[in-house]
């Protein structure tokens, strides 16, 4: 049961995914695919789980990879976007 | 304690929804983005309080991450951009393959999960999405900074591999599944990283915008298959809706390129010599010549490329465009929706050098008025203005919507020199009799366009 509840999670989030991006005006594409891109390194979170005492020490390798790897994709695509967003704005006045 | 985290994963993945929605207007855009990383830190926080976590290790990895990606972040040049970004996604994808295959190497039959099956295929997945996100994004950025030809590399029997890689893939899959072996899943790992660079290495520089934001949309999909493995809605719910929303960007790219997701993906794209031939001469003009007739104009139309990115002449085009107005005369920026290397790439490059927001033009807009144009000059681009996507049938590009710069009274092509587009293609734009050449580096005429006026 808790699968079928995962995967109607999964279609609904789908659904949402794509009525939420309809028309993009263009100069924000890139801004958009970069934070968009940012949230992708949301699987920091399995990261931070697989480094666990009971993981093995191979799963806590790999987890501590996976977690470095997934961090710099979040924060570093955070901080590119807003530097992006910070330029439009400015002369957005 | 677990209800409390779930609780606030539904919070954070509310936070991405409201962050995504608000990235997709121009007055939200920069709220939009700090909503969506307030959720962010919100699921790390609520994940640091599971129970068994090794601190240390979780400490020291948030903290190199986090460190290196501030720095990157921050010293990166505008022009570097589309590499960056594809890095970046290739790091995400490379992660939800490593957590896929640590919760194998913790739980070896899945014995643990309700669903052990159920698991194993989520783990393939993972690995798989996550491996051809990884090397795929790696391809794409050796290609756009340099490190590699940005052309197409096409070899004989390249189909026939890539088909024979799936069905090992598939077969060995199906091991996997019901062995549960070591052997079957680093198979997996290879095949999947394999896959990746085969992918990508086809497909030619022109194309980057819809691979980059393709290979963005699989990094989403590879997390949600990760959130799978480990049962975590958070990590379901946002990269599902990244998958989603990149699909959509995706279109919008192929649309703009008059082309289909499969032709850009395994279309062998290029000069077939079905296409007419061109026939006249370029006409070269000195920068002198072209400044009178920049003076004497009354509207004037930029229409920039991956040219302009590559001569880093976005500041000198911004002085050139200011001179031109304080000088009496109209000035716009026409923007092609897969101008440059990444979706809206110009856009990026135009903002930063203080372009006023409202010079920027869309294609339709400006084709409407083209007519009325006194002179286009355009900066590195070439096939998103050439004129054979409407007008020769047996062009490949035939169909593309273009912006209709042959149509403005003057047209000035700063180009490096007298070779073809990415796409091997001649550009008949280029032998009009109202077209003039301007060669050399583009930010070098620009400047000296600049120094006429100033002086």
């Amino acid at each position: 049961m808790e699968l079928i509840l995962f995967i109607f999670v999964f279609v609904m989030a789908t659904f949402l995914g794509f009525e939420l991006i309809q028309k993009v005006p263009s100069q924000l594409h890139t801004p958009l695919m970069s934070g968009s891109n940012a949230i992708s390194g949301i699987t920091m979170v399995g990261a931070i789980v697989a480094i666990r005492s009971t993981g093995g020490e191979l799963g806590m390798w790999l987890g501590f990879v996976a977690l470095i790897l997934a961090t710099i994709n979040v924060v570093g695509g955070y901080i590119v976007t807003d530097r992006m967003l910070a330029m439009f704005k400015k002369k957005g006045k | 304690m677990e209800f409390l985290i779930n609780l606030s994963y539904i919070v954070a993945s509310v936070l991405f929804i409201l962050g995504i929605k608000m990235l997709g207007s121009a007055d939200t855009a920069r709220k939009g983005n700090l909503i969506s990383a307030i959720g962010m830190l919100l699921a790390v926080v609520v994940t640091l309080l599971e129970s068994e976590l090794d601190y240390p290790w979780i400490v020291a990895g948030l903290l190199i991450g986090g460190a290196a990606g501030t720095v990157w972040a921050k010293r990166v040049q505008m022009t570097g951009m589309p590499e960056l970004v594809a890095l970046l996604n290739g790091f995400g994808g490379f992660a939800s393959l490593l957590v896929g295959w640590a919760e194998y190497a913790r739980d070896k039959d899945f014995a643990a999960s309700a669903y052990p099956t159920f698991t194993a295929f989520a783990v393939i997945f993972a690995i798989l999405v996550g491996g051809v996100t990884f090397t795929g994004s790696l391809v794409a950025y050796l290609k756009l900074s340099g490190k590699m030809s940005g052309s197409a590399m096409t070899f004989t029997g390249q189909k026939a591999i890539n088909a024979v890689i799936l069905v090992v893939l598939i077969m060995v899959s199906a091991v996997f599944i019901v062995t549960q072996s070591d052997w079957a899943l680093y198979m997996i790992i290879a095949l999947a990283l394999a896959l990746g660079i085969l992918g990508v290495i086809p497909i030619g520089g022109g194309d980057m915008p819809v691979v980059i934001s393709f290979l963005n949309s699989f990094s989403g999909i590879a997390a949600s298959a990760a959130g799978f493995v480990i049962f975590n809605n958070v990590l379901i719910v946002a990269g599902c809706l990244v998958g989603a929303s990149g699909i959509i960007l995706t279109v919008i790219m192929c649309k703009a390129m008059n082309r289909t997701l499969v032709n850009v993906l395994f279309g062998s794209f290029g000069g077939s010599g079905k296409s007419a031939a061109v026939v006249g001469e370029m006409k070269a003009i000195s920068t002198q010549d072209a400044f009178f007739i920049l003076e004497a104009a009354q509207s004037v139309v930029f229409i920039p490329g991956y040219g302009m990115a590559v001569a880093q002449a976005q500041h000198a085009v911004k002085e050139l465009g200011s001179l031109l107005e304080n000088n009496g005369a109209e000035v716009r920026y026409a923007i092609h929706p897969v101008a440059g290397r990444m979706p809206g790439h110009m856009n990026v490059l135009l903002a930063e050098s203080d372009v006023p927001y409202e010079q920027l033009c869309e294609m339709d807009d400006i084709n409407a008025i083209i007519e009325n144009v006194d002179v286009a000059i355009i900066i590195g681009a070439n096939d998103v203005v050439n004129p054979a996507a409407a007008e020769d049938e047996g062009s490949p590009i035939y169909g593309m919507p273009i912006i209709n710069a042959y149509k403005a009274r003057t047209v000035f092509a700063l180009k490096r020199g007298k070779g073809a587009g990415f796409s091997g293609l001649e550009n008949s734009l280029f032998f009009r009799d109202n077209t003039r050449m301007i060669y050399g580096d583009a930010k070098e005429t620009i400047t000296g366009l600049v120094a006429q006026f100033k002086g």
